[in-house]
């Protein structure tokens, strides 16, 4: 099998879903094809755990051809398999970590230090200066470092690219929990990547 | 006179424009004349677009086709209803 991962976004698909909501396996299948790499992402990205990430996927994608019925057509079929995506893959992130449990609308404080720490221009075109493997493992990295609850804000508004209010419908948190931890991740993300991939020696503003 | 901290509690707003063009002008103004928050909003973009630019990793094969085996029981179990 061909991957699609550059399918034109909801080319085909409702005919797609229509077909496997009438019992076309075929047409099921399609649409696992399509999406098997990115739903492995997204579980990949929110558990950082390889077994975790695997059994997410299969039981998304299980749970959606179980559940497919259920789905009315309101949302992009997308969306919706996002959506049991991110509920496997929150659950295992519980029970791996039993030992502390973060508050879901916990407020954030945006400290000034937090932010202001690393301000330097980047170098052109920070891509060039690296393998793509090692580029990858940068940008994962990062991620990586991020608070889970920050991290799975930033994965599905700026990765996945739901809607605020898809992500707070989807995590069960509120809009106002989901912008304020959207801009803590992004701004620890620009941080650490600054780090990364600032500009060396004299002219660090670059805009003198 | 907004302030950093202000304007880097909005910074998400000002990034996605969806502020009135009033608000937006007073953000513009500030991050005109404040150099550390100009290279923060480039590099927060930056940040954004390198995220936006990668595809995603290949399937491993192993895991690939034990997905495709779980499928294919379940989809054969449903295909034999009541025996």
């Amino acid at each position: 099998m061909t991957s699609t991962t550059s399918v034109p976004a909801g080319f085909d698909e409702s005919a797609l879903v229509t077909q496997a909501k009438a019992g076309d396996q075929n047409a099921f299948a399609e649409l696992v094809n399509r999406y098997e790499r990115k739903i492995y992402r997204l579980a990949k990205n929110i558990t950082r755990n390889d077994e975790d990430a695997e059994d997410v996927l299969q039981d998304a994608f299980l749970k959606a051809y179980t559940h497919l019925d259920n789905f009315k057509g309101d949302s992009k079929f997308y969306t919706w398999l996002v959506r049991i995506a991110v509920n496997e893959a929150l659950m295992r992130l519980r029970k791996r970590k039993t030992d502390r449990s973060v508050p879901l609308d916990e407020p954030v404080e945006l400290g000034e230090e937090t932010v202001q720490r690393e301000i330097a221009v980047w170098e052109d075109n920070p891509e060039q200066q690296y393998s793509q493997e090692e580029w990858r493992r940068i940008l994962d990295e990062a991620v990586d470092s991020l608070k889970p609850d920050f991290r799975t804000v930033f994965v599905l508004r700026d990765i996945e690219e739901l809607s605020t209010e898809e992500t707070a419908e989807t995590l069960g948190i509120s809009v106002p929990a989901v912008k304020s931890r959207l801009l803590r991740a992004r701004l620890a993300l620009r941080e650490t990547l600054t780090r990364q991939f600032k500009r060396k020696g004299e002219n660090l503003l670059g805009y003198l | 006179m907004v302030t950093c901290k202000q304007f880097l509690q909005e910074l998400n707003a000002y990034l996605e424009d969806t502020v009135d063009p009033e608000t937006k002008k007073h953000w513009q103004e500030h991050v005109d004349a404040c150099p550390n928050c100009f290279v923060i909003v480039d590099t927060t973009k930056k940040t954004l677009q390198v995220y936006k630019g990668v595809e995603p990793q290949t399937l491993p094969e192993d895991v690939r086709s034990r997905l495709w085996q779980a499928l294919e029981k379940k989809m054969a179990a449903k295909k034999q209803p009541q025996a």
